[in-house]
This record gives C-alpha cells, structure tokens and sequence, in this order.
C-alpha cells in the first residue's frame, strides 16, 4: 500500500505469529490505531470521533428501542407512549436517540465545512469526499423514516409532504410514490417499511463508514495547511506526523467528552427543545398541522426547495424549455437534490492549485459568506413561505449555487494564493517556537 | 483463438454472450418480486371501492370520510351556495377546468359540471351534491370547510389558499381546483367512490 511510510506489527510471540499466520487482525488494528498523522490538525479535525460515537449511539439505542416498539398505525403512537412512561428508563433511551440525531447533524455540518475551508475535497482526496457524501444522504434517509415511526402529526405530514416530493419527477412520479408508499397515502404499509429500512440503514452507514476511513487512511489526513506529509522517507515522515495512538486519540476523546457534557445537559434537561409538540399529537389522515416544519436538520434544503416558485424567471425558463414538463414542484426538487449534487463535485469544481483556504485571501471571504448562507437558509426554512422571507429563501438558495458553480472555478483562475509551508514540520515549528522559545520540543506522554 | 482481422464470432463468443444473457435475465427475475412487494398489497387493493350512506347528511350540511386514505368531503349544497357558485365567470378563473374524472375529457368548470347529479334529479337538484378530495392541491393540507376563507367554501390553513363553495381554488397559492374522485349515486342514498 501507498501509504506514509512508518512502522509495522511484528508479531514477538510464538501465539502472535500464529494468529498472525492465519488472520492478520493484530496487524490490521495497529496499522489503523498507528497511523502516521499530521502533527498540526486543530480542533475541527475532532468531528470523525465524534459522528463515529454518534453512529454506535443511535445504533445501540435504537436497538434496545426496537425492543419496545410496534410498527403498525393502531399501535406506533401507544408504543412510544408505553416507552416514554413504562419501559424502564426508556424516556432517557428515546431521548438519547432522538437528540442523538442532532448531535449527529451538527458534526456532520462542522465536518463538511472544515473539508470544505482546508480543500480535503482535493486531489486525491475525492474518492474520500464523495463516500462522505453518500454517509450524508443515507443519514438524512435514515433521519427522515426515524421521525416518521412515533406517528405523530409531523411524521405523518412530514411523511406525506416528502413521499410527494417524488410525486413531483414527470410522467412515472405518482407510481413511484405509490410503490415508496405501498399504496396511495401514507398508511400503515408505509410505517412497516420505513421501520424496516430504518432499522438497515445505519448498518449501510457503517460499512460506507469503513470505506471513508480506508480511503482517507490509504491518502492520510488533510491537515490546515493542506501541505502532504512528505513521503520520501521515513525520517521525514515522522518529522511531519505523530502516531493517531496516543496522540489523536486523547485529543479526540478529550473533545468528545467537553462536546457530550453539553450534550447530555440537553438530553437531560431541554429534551424536547429541538422537536416539534405536535408530534406528541397522534397522526390523523383527516386533519393538517397549521405549519409543517421539517427537523432543524433539514431546514437549509427544505428553504431550497420552497424558494423556487412559479414566478423566478429560471423557473419559468426551464418551464419553457422542456415544454412545461418541468414545473415549479420538480423544479424545486430537482433544486434541492442539485444543491447537495454540486457540494459532491467540489473536487471537480474547485480549480485553484492551492489546498487549504488558510492561503486563499479571495476564496476565505466567499466561504465565510457560504457558512453565514447555510445559517440564513436554515432560519427561512423554519419561517411561513412568503414575503420577504421568500425573497431571502431564493436569494441564499441562488448564493448557494453560485459558490459552487461559479466563484470555485473562477476563484482557481483570477486568485493570487499566499505561498504555504514547505513543510507540516516548518508550520508546526513556527506554530509552537512562540510557545517553546525555538526548542522545538514538545511534551510527550510518559513513557 | 480467432485473430484480431477474424470478424466471425466463435463458439466461445457465443458461450459468453449466452451466459451473460442468462444471467442479466436471472437476476432481473430475481430482483423484480423484491421490488414488486413494495406495491400496494390485495388488501390495500381492495380498498379502493368503497359505498357511502348519505341519506342522514341534511342541506347545508357536510360529511368527510376516508377514501384510499385521503378525507372525501361530501356536501350537500343550499341554494345559496349553488347560486353563488353558478354565478362566476369560468374564464376568470385560476383553473378553468372541472377536474372531473366522471366527464369525458376536460370540461370547463361549471358549477354543473363540479357537481354530482342524483339520478332523475333536474334544475337546482341536480346541483346539490359536491364530492371532491378534501386535499389542497398546494401542498396536500387538509382545508377546513363548512363556508370557510372569502368565497364561502372551504379555506386552507397551511398557506392561505381559498376555495369556492363549488371547490374551485379563488386565491392563494394552490394551482388547481380540488380534485373531484371518481363517484356515482348507486341508489338516492348511496354514493359509490371508486
């Protein structure tokens, strides 16, 4: 493998070289535990824990609720009532999970926005960034069906309302809703299904889980700097990295457990800040919620989707061009999906030569004006959908898209970048001579 | 083996395409009663006919009742609604067209042509009865009825789309008028959806 050059498992006894003979599993774990990482990531390198905690939480959470859950229209609502009250501490279990899902959304956010201010999307990092992609549409699938199950009147509506999203798709739309649905509304074969499939997903999540830390440990890590850890020898590797164990490990563990006492203050005392009160109202075909608001989580893509109306002359151009076949409903679906579809082809969107947005003085000011966009459209998702507030949707939506498909590739062209650090080594030393005084030694655990 | 000039295919050719045709059509066998599982069931099926008994619902009155798990709203009209929906001008309309299954074709949004007639009923009678999928055609809300929004017919909370008392969608967001299911009076009490 291509990999940093550093040390490898040599098994020293005779009961190791055995094992070893007949499944390297040893030397699997250390070269994972031991692999050579950059010495210089900062704090928004700690997100990979904690979205992997937040995968064996929901995972081992939801298992034990499944335990007490029943899948069926009659039942669903009692049944999460009956772990609310009944099942023994089955209100901390629900609430963990629930708020477990935040807690997952919010790491995914602040870990794809690191990759996309230190350009980990970049050559040869794509590979790693498009299976990041494909965790994030299996998360957001997964989250979907989970709100659905307690049958409240926002996993219905919510249901109805996102199952009609693929109404949308001309021509075959109303079979595919019917065959997604398994008949023609939400009913009970839909609840049965959404179980099922959101019971598997995580366990998809996991195996693609595996596959992004394969790739990125086979290119290693992205750093701030966005410089490679040179390769040419093992000398220099080292020179640039420290070993993931102990290094990274406390580090990472450190943060998680600062990030999991805010967590569970939540959990324990504000458990229902972030979910809507209508859905501890049972799920009724025959009467709407006055104002269906999809989970915060969604809020950015749901504003996206809403904001291109009848009357924005792209819509009305696209409406022209293919005949009417593309309406406003398909264009605002096709819209959301396309804004999730362009933040994967970064890689390929991105021109400029340099990595890291750390030496990019243009492209740092149109990033910053991208997060304060994600904020923006997540508050007007949450707003009623009209007036001023549809005109802020439709103008965050366009910014959006412009980011990608047109300041990234420009950016490459018309940008004069800072010049980097030769090295990891050079950037950590003028980093840390401030602090040491130019010894350049740094404290290492006890031996 | 055959050379690179030698355009005749060979037996073993042939076995490879054979083989990879097979199996292209195994696994489609295969996966297809996987997909097709996900289609309404028989029972979900059987559902989709179903008999109302409207005898008890008096003039000015209205029922809702679940069809394929959507609300039907099934009122009867007084004469001041008939009058009032009689009266507007089809062509100024937001939707023009009846959106009717029960017509052949697409037919103007008449009052009479929104309606469903009673056997043997004529004039003003004919008119009384409107059924229609109580879904607003926006965002797929259920509107709340009974003269209410400002045509006097059936209002949605969700986005503020007004419907007329002969459903026809007057202001807001919706497109359509509400969609009319396909109906028929077996007997003067019975009305058949489906």
């Amino acid at each position: 493998m291509a990999g940093i050059p550093h040390d490898h498992y040599e098994p020293r006894t005779n009961g190791e070289r055995w094992l070893n003979r007949r499944l390297p599993v040893v030397a699997l774990m250390y070269d994972t535990l031991m692999l050579p990482t950059p010495r210089n990531l900062n704090w928004m390198w700690i997100w990979g824990i904690v979205l992997t905690f937040c995968l064996a939480l929901q995972i081992i959470t939801g298992i034990v609720l499944a335990m007490h859950y029943t899948p069926h229209i009659d039942y669903a609502f009692a049944s999460v009532e009956h772990i609310m009250r009944d099942v023994n501490g089955g209100h901390f279990l629900r609430y963990l999970h629930s708020n477990g899902a935040s807690l997952f959304f919010v790491a995914v956010y602040l870990h794809i926005f690191r990759g996309l201010y230190y350009g980990s999307y970049k050559a040869p990092r794509e590979i790693t960034w498009i299976i990041g992609m494909l965790i994030y549409l299996c998360m957001m699938g997964t989250a979907f069906m989970g709100y659905v199950l307690p049958w409240g009147q926002m996993s219905f509506w919510g249901a109805t309302v996102i199952t009609g999203l693929f109404g949308a798709i001309p021509f075959v739309g109303e079979p595919i809703q019917t065959w997604l649905l398994g008949g023609p509304a939400v009913d009970n074969a839909t609840l049965n299904r959404f179980f099922s499939l959101h019971y598997l997903l995580p366990f998809v999540i996991a195996a693609l889980v595996a596959v992004h830390i394969w790739a990125f440990h086979t290119t290693g890590n992205n750093n701030p700097t966005g410089v490679e850890v040179r390769r040419t020898s093992k000398t220099e590797a080292e020179k640039d990295t420290v070993p993931f164990w102990p290094y990274f490990v406390m580090k990472d563990l450190f943060a998680l457990a600062v990030i999991l006492v805010v967590f569970f203050a939540i959990v324990g005392f504000m458990p229902n800040y972030l979910g809507h009160p209508d859905n501890y109202i049972e799920a009724n075909s025959l009467s709407t919620p006055s104002h269906i608001v999809p989970e915060w989580y969604f809020l950015p893509f749901y504003a996206i989707l809403r904001a291109f109306t009848a009357d924005v002359w792209v819509v009305i151009a696209a409406s022209w061009i293919t005949g009417g076949i593309i309406d406003a409903k398909f264009f605002g679906v096709l819209a959301m999906f396309g804004a999730i579809a362009v933040m994967a082809l970064a890689p390929w969107l991105d021109t400029s030569s340099v990595r890291s947005g750390r030496y990019r003085p243009m492209f740092k000011w149109w990033f910053a004006l991208l997060c304060l966009d994600f904020i923006i459209l997540m508050w007007a998702g949450a707003m009623p959908a009209e007036g001023i507030y549809a005109i802020i949707s439709l103008i965050a939506a366009a910014y959006w898209f412009v980011y990608f498909l047109i300041i990234l590739p420009l950016l490459g062209v018309i940008e004069k970048p800072l010049l980097p650090p030769a090295t990891i080594e050079d950037d950590f030393n003028a980093h840390y001579d401030a602090q040491t005084g130019g010894t350049h030694t740094i404290v290492k655990p006890a031996e | 083996m055959s050379h690179a000039d030698d355009h005749e295919g060979t037996r073993r050719d042939f076995l490879y395409y054979a083989t990879g045709g097979a199996a292209v059509v195994a696994t489609g066998a295969a996966v297809w009663p996987l997909v097709n599982q996900m289609n309404p069931s028989a029972d979900v099926q059987a559902l989709s006919s179903i008999r109302v008994d409207v005898a008890d619902v008096a003039v000015g009155t209205q029922i809702t009742v679940k069809y394929l798990g959507k609300p039907v709203f099934i009122r009867r009209r007084t004469q001041g609604e008939i009058d009032a929906a009689r009266d507007v001008d089809v062509a100024s309309l937001i939707d023009p067209t009846a959106q009717n299954p029960n017509l052949d074709g697409i037919e103007p949004a008449t009052d009479v042509n929104r309606t469903l007639p009673m056997p043997g009923a004529e004039g003003d009678a004919a008119e009384e009865w409107l059924v229609m999928i109580g879904v607003c055609t926006h965002l797929g809300c259920v509107p709340i009825g009974d003269g209410a929004g400002d045509f006097g017919g059936w209002f949605c909370p969700c986005h503020g789309s007004h419907y007329d008392t002969a459903g026809r969608i007057r202001k807001g967001p919706a497109p359509e008028n509400l969609h009319i299911p396909v109906a028929e009076f077996v007997d003067d009490s019975t009305i058949k959806l489906g």
